[in-house]
């Protein structure tokens, strides 16, 4: 079973590897942007695919991950490689403290709770505008790649957000793997099975909301920095909604499920606008219906229902678990 | 002997393409039938009442192609939506210089979006003409030369407050209402460099107010109690409509000078109240589709005819539509004058280079007029007082880059 998962991941790394020299500048960006919301994604799994539960507010954390980055090379020129794991970190507390509050509350009490602080977050950035550049933002230069490797500006940061993306990617499965990890799980699964075992649920479910705030803040200083300007116009209401629609169309629980649905939204409303000008929204609906409908438990459980199918066809004793992760197909418009 | 012919023959033809070069060396997105130009506008969120000025350029440019297009080039207008969202319109932006390779971009609109693709068209040496925000900061041919914008800005607006009260309130005692950020300060500034001298002696109170605030009434009491008598209002339209409100409710009656961005009869003045509003004082340059006074207007006329024509199911009231058309027609009179050499450079140039145009729904006597010093198209405006129903007119035309 490991052999043609290790071959199909090995031509996928490569692929992601040597497309700096294939693609051009607006591409790289494009797929930057695919790494960063993979790594909101990743984060908000975390807790709504695994732990259970909604949140309506990760573009707040997206924000404040944004922020902390501008703001910190900014005001006190800190090298921008510093400001990544800080924004991750003050996310990573912000998310905790929030979490403790918010515990009251559970489903949809919790996802109105986090749609409020996805709301605030604009205004508050414009309240603070000594801090923030108010309405106006703040405006970056691009990192360019140090210790003079030759590569563009584009490159550099695309092979930056691939890295830390891949760290994620293997502290996530990691993270999953473990007794915490477990424990994440069974407080979804069975809040009250998990306390009868011992389970502190506010103490992991709070950790949880922490970490996953924190993935948040990391994708969001690397895209303030792709972008090189952070605006509170950047973080409406929208962005977390969007980040909802990624990890249903991905897979809800689902690892690789963040690259699908990272990939979704970063490029079906581009479609849906390139097929109607004048009804890109409406079109983007009915991508969203046609997909729920197909797959209904996301890209990612698509393809394992489909590697199963094939797997029994071929050796009907033994259900295999090999998903090629080959669904980067719809990447290439 | 046969080499050294080769040779000539090659360094000929290099030294021959090398002349050539510059001359024929088109810039992406121009061919001898097509010129294609890039935008990228509000159309869905929480902007998307201007994504009707999108579509009234691309109107007005389908009506320059069924005339025959721009000396023989038909203009393929590729406009994209943003969302109004910075990230969005930089992922846009770049599509459209990088994949589509667009001659030049054209009224991409809203400050924060205009400052997240700045630096980026500024590296890349594209024209990103006539933005679509009153910010002044784009009038900069030193440090951003390749950006330019259209409207009137928020400095020139305050300068022509300034002139009006110099010249009509001989002890004036100036108190401000203004927004605490980047918009509501260049006003302030043009109002200031435009008293001059005056300015210290005159402005007897500020107060400022932020847009998260609820209500903007402690500050009118403030204003009336320092005995102002010329009130400069810089707000949006929420805190306009309360402060008209409050400064009637408590009878002060002072010059009350409203700034442009909430001049809307609909969304400012009818909930402030009509009567409440009556007197206000504001700016305005272009004609307003719905004063009676350009019924008979050939402007007005010939833009009535065109959008029945071209965008019949665009609303003839909303004045987006009289801005689009206007400022796609500034747009084709700089391809027109760069006649068959329309590499970016000259775009750019040529832009810099706009002399007495006038533009048939701008107002009487305005022209646009820019130079390689000067990128602030539009510099003039007129006053225009509320009587209780609509905006009228009065007094001649300001001209703020007169000095």
């Amino acid at each position: 079973m490991p052999r043609g998962r290790a071959v199909g991941l090995g031509a996928l790394l490569l692929l992601v590897l040597l497309m700096p020299f294939a693609l051009s500048g607006f591409r790289l960006f494009q797929f930057t942007q695919v790494c960063v919301y993979a790594m909101v994604l990743l984060g908000l799994n975390l807790l709504t695919g695994y732990n259970g539960q909604i949140s309506l507010g990760h573009g707040a954390f997206y924000a404040l991950g944004a922020y902390t980055a501008a703001i910190m090379i900014d005001r006190w020129s800190v090298p921008y490689g510093w400001t990544i794991p800080a924004a991750g970190a003050a996310c990573f507390l912000v998310g905790f403290l929030f979490g403790i509050p918010a515990l009251r509350l559970e489903g949809l009490h919790l996802a109105l709770a986090t749609f409020a602080l996805a709301l605030a977050v604009p205004q508050i950035l414009k309240y603070f505008d000594g801090w923030t550049g108010g309405s106006q933002g703040i405006v970056l230069s691009k990192p360019r790649a140090p210790l003079g490797i030759p590569l563009s500006p584009d490159q550099w940061l695309y092979y930056l957000a691939l890295v830390v993306l891949l760290v994620l990617f293997v502290l996530t499965w990691n993270l999953l793997r473990s007794r915490p990890g477990r424990a994440i799980v069974a407080i979804r699964d069975n809040p009250i099975a998990a306390r009868a075992m011992g389970i502190d649920a506010a103490l992991y479910k709070s950790l949880t909301f922490g970490v996953s705030a924190g993935y948040t803040g990391v994708a969001g200083a690397l895209g303030g920095l792709a972008v090189a300007f952070v605006a509170p116009d950047s973080f409406n209401v929208f962005l977390s909604i969007t980040f909802l629609v990624g990890i249903v169309i991905g897979g809800l629980a689902s690892v690789p499920g963040a690259i699908f649905g990272a990939l979704f939204i970063q490029f079906v409303p581009n479609y849906a606008q390139e097929i109607s000008k004048a009804a890109p929204w409406a079109i983007y609906g009915v991508f969203l219906i046609a997909f729920m409908y197909v797959m209904p438990d996301g890209v990612a459980g698509f393809l394992r229902r489909l590697a199963h199918r094939a797997g029994d066809q071929a050796r009907p004793v033994r259900p295999a678990a090999s998903t090629t992760p080959k669904g980067g197909q719809h990447a290439h418009t | 002997m046969h080499t050294r012919r080769t040779i000539l023959a090659l360094s000929l033809t290099v030294a021959l393409g090398l002349l050539a070069g510059p001359a024929s060396a088109a810039d992406p997105g121009v061919t001898a039938t097509e010129i294609k130009i890039g935008h990228t506008n509000p159309y869905s969120g929480p902007a998307s009442a201007y994504g009707t000025i999108g579509k009234a350029i691309g109107a007005y440019f389908k009506k320059v192609n069924e005339e025959g297009g721009v000396n023989g080039r038909k203009i393929n207008f590729i406009t994209l939506d943003d969302g109004y969202s910075p990230p969005k319109a930089v992922e846009m932006v770049r599509k459209l210089v990088e994949q589509d390779q667009v001659l030049l971009l054209f009224q991409t609109l809203g400050t924060p979006s205009n400052t997240a693709i700045w630096k980026y068209m500024n590296d890349q040496q594209v024209p990103q003409l006539f933005v679509a925000t009153g910010a002044t900061k784009w009038g900069d041919p030193k440090g951003h030369p390749w950006t330019m914008g259209w409207q009137p800005t928020y400095q020139t607006e305050g300068h022509i407050y300034a002139q009006y009260i110099l010249r009509n309130v001989p002890d004036a005692k100036i108190g401000i209402l203004f927004q605490n950020d980047d918009y509501g300060k260049d006003y302030l500034k043009g109002l200031k460099d435009g008293l001059g001298d005056a300015a210290k002696k005159a402005i007897v109170l500020e107060q400022s107010y932020e847009v998260t605030d609820p209500t903007v009434d402690s500050q009118i009491v403030n204003l009336k109690n320092s005995g102002a008598n010329v009130f400069f209002n810089v707000t949006t339209p929420k805190f306009a409509a309360q402060a008209i409100k409050k400064a009637a409710d408590i009878g002060w009656q002072p010059v009350h000078l409203l700034n442009n961005v909430s001049s809307s009869v609909g969304a400012v003045l009818k909930p402030a109240g009509l009567s409440a509003s009556k007197g206000v004082i504001t700016t305005q340059y272009l004609k307003d589709p719905t004063d009676p006074q350009w019924k008979n207007d050939q402007g007005f006329k010939d833009w009535v005819a065109f959008m029945d024509k071209y965008y019949p199911e665009g609303n003839k009231a909303d004045a987006f539509n009289v801005y689009g058309y206007s400022v796609a027609q500034s747009l084709i009179q700089v391809l027109k004058q760069c006649g068959n050499d329309l590499s970016r450079a000259n775009v750019l140039k040529q832009a810099a280079s706009l002399k007495g145009f006038a533009v048939p729904m701008l107002l009487p006597g305005i022209k646009i007029n820019t130079s390689p010093t000067d990128f602030y198209p539009i510099e003039q405006e007129q006053l225009a007082r509320f009587d209780g129903e609509r905006w009228v007119l009065f007094g001649e035309l300001f001209d703020a880059g007169k000095k």
